[in-house]
């Protein structure tokens, strides 16, 4: 009998969450609940915050800032992968620059962006697009230079205008290199926000936590924390099926299914 | 006389090699003509400058010294002017691995601004002629290497060039798909009125296809040139092709003879 590769695929992730939880609420039986709440008591809270609007409003307040941040760094992102690609006096300018940027943690954008702007919001995204760029710059751009140079030349040998070039060469050979970045991000940001939320927001995830934090309420921060990885795994999900959907044209090996 | 198609006029090319390495002499003051309506098959052993002198007359690389013209204008300079002239088959396939065997065929007449209900048809037709009609929505991964091979063919004519450029285009299949290609392409040509230059290091190839035979010595220069219009008969083919051997052989490994 030969079984559905995705079905045990799904088995096999159901399996290794249900003995975290078994562990966990075994624990839950020799310490103290504020330390480690029955699982029941999570389920509880988890499902409460999905179905009370006021609670899942800020579980979509920080899915919006995800959201502003990580496109606003894919689209600078694009535009300076793309100009580095095209001049290496470009990218003797901006990639030390990227590469100082990598090295800054986002608790010290964080710290920044409190002392330099005002706005919440614009704080946040700040923080976010600061500490996403690099990596959507370094992810895409790697994916420009494997452009196939057999692939360039036979397009060239049509004599293309650069937006014709941009549109059936450079675009279909940067999207894999797109996806991946964005899937990449998707975690980092989500772990960013977060922490812009958690010291400088009244509202959201990140604050959400800090509240439960003061109030020595364990369930409410696990089930809180378990919005933001429900919300990274639709998100990682759609991307993956809009992936395959777009990249159908590659082959795939009977023996990797 | 009308005008030649293609002109070198004492053609030299030169590549620095990396890592200070000295330069490297691929073409030779090369001088040639190619008449309007002509096939010229250029022969030569493997890394003898044909690759070379073919991307000088496609226009993706500049002559260091000399002129090259295709049509009266310079290949390399007058990019605009080129545009929908020249068709090229490659040595591999060079299909866009994310557009099926129409689009593919559809990527000139797009970069051409065709009106795309006349393009679909074109490119219907030109791959119902190469014998892929049912294979139009087939990605390259699913094609056999003759079927992609055609793909390409198909591809290059779509256009209507004037000059049609293969470098090696057969050189990957086995001998029974590359001898129908072979006739197949001869047939097109001819019934199309094109001008075309073939690179071939095979000499039945060359002698098969060409109305001229030029055969190359490293760094690229003619060696030896013939008129198969002279091979009327069997034994006036035996002697070229010997002779034609004879020359080769002339050419140390070194490349100097």
């Amino acid at each position: 009998m030969t079984w559905n590769p995705r079905l045990v695929r799904i088995l096999q992730a159901t399996a290794s969450t249900l003995v975290i939880a078994g562990v966990w609420q075994f624990a839950s039986l020799f310490f103290p609940h504020y330390l480690f709440p029955p699982v029941p008591d999570i389920v509880t809270r988890t499902i409460a915050i999905l179905f009370s609007w006021p609670l899942l409003s800020e579980v979509l307040v920080t899915a919006a800032r995800i959201f502003a941040g990580l496109l606003g760094a894919f689209v600078l992102g694009c535009v300076m992968a793309l100009a580095i690609g095209r001049s290496p006096r470009i990218e003797s300018y901006v990639t030390p620059v990227l590469v100082f940027l990598q090295g800054i943690p986002a608790l010290s954008w964080v710290v920044i962006a409190i002392i330099w702007f005002h706005g919440i919001e614009f704080r946040i995204f700040f923080i976010m697009v600061l500490t996403t760029l690099p990596a959507f710059t370094f992810q895409i751009l790697d994916a420009f230079r494997s452009m196939s140079k057999e692939l360039f030349e036979m397009t060239m040998s049509f004599r293309p205008r650069r937006w014709t070039l941009f549109r059936v060469l450079i675009v279909p050979t940067i999207v894999p290199g797109i996806f991946t970045a964005w899937k990449v991000n998707l975690g980092n940001a989500a772990r960013v926000v977060v922490v812009a939320e958690l010291v400088g927001a009244t509202g959201g995830v990140g604050y959400e936590l800090l509240r439960q934090q003061q109030l020595f309420d364990m369930a409410g921060a696990i089930a809180w924390t378990l919005q933001l990885v429900l919300f990274v795994l639709v998100v990682q999900q759609t991307i993956t099926a809009i992936e395959t959907w777009a990249l159908r044209y590659r082959a795939v090996s009977e023996r990797a299914m | 006389m009308a005008q030649p198609v293609i002109q070198f006029r004492d053609v030299s090319k030169v590549f620095r090699r990396a890592n200070g390495r000295g330069d490297l002499l691929a073409v030779d003051k090369l001088s040639f003509e190619v008449a309007p309506g002509e096939i010229v098959a250029v022969l030569g052993k493997t890394g003898c400058g044909k690759s070379t002198m073919f991307n000088l007359v496609a226009g993706l690389i500049e002559p260091s010294s000399g002129e090259v013209a295709v049509s009266g204008h310079d290949p390399f300079r007058d990019f605009e002017f080129f545009r929908g002239k020249v068709g090229i088959v490659f040595q591999g396939d060079r299909l866009m691995p994310w557009r099926t065997a129409l689009a593919n065929v559809l990527l000139g007449l797009e970069i051409l601004d065709a009106e795309p209900s006349k393009a679909q048809a074109v490119a219907r037709g030109w791959l119902a002629r190469l014998g892929l009609a049912g294979h139009e929505n087939d990605y390259p991964h699913a094609l056999s290497g003759g079927m992609r091979q055609r793909v390409s063919i198909a591809r290059a004519f779509a256009v209507e060039p004037e000059l049609l450029l293969c470098d090696e285009p057969f050189s990957s299949l086995d001998e029974m798909t590359a001898r129908d290609l072979r006739a197949e392409f001869v047939r097109l040509v001819r019934q199309n009125g094109k001008t075309a230059v073939f690179i071939t290091h095979q000499i039945g190839e060359a002698m098969e296809i060409g109305d001229r035979v030029l055969v190359l010595h490293r760094p690229a220069r003619i060696a030896f040139e013939t008129r198969m219009s002279q091979a009327i008969d069997g034994a006036a083919r035996q002697q070229i092709h010997q002779t034609i051997l004879d020359v080769l052989a002339l050419e140390a490994p070194g490349g100097s003879s």
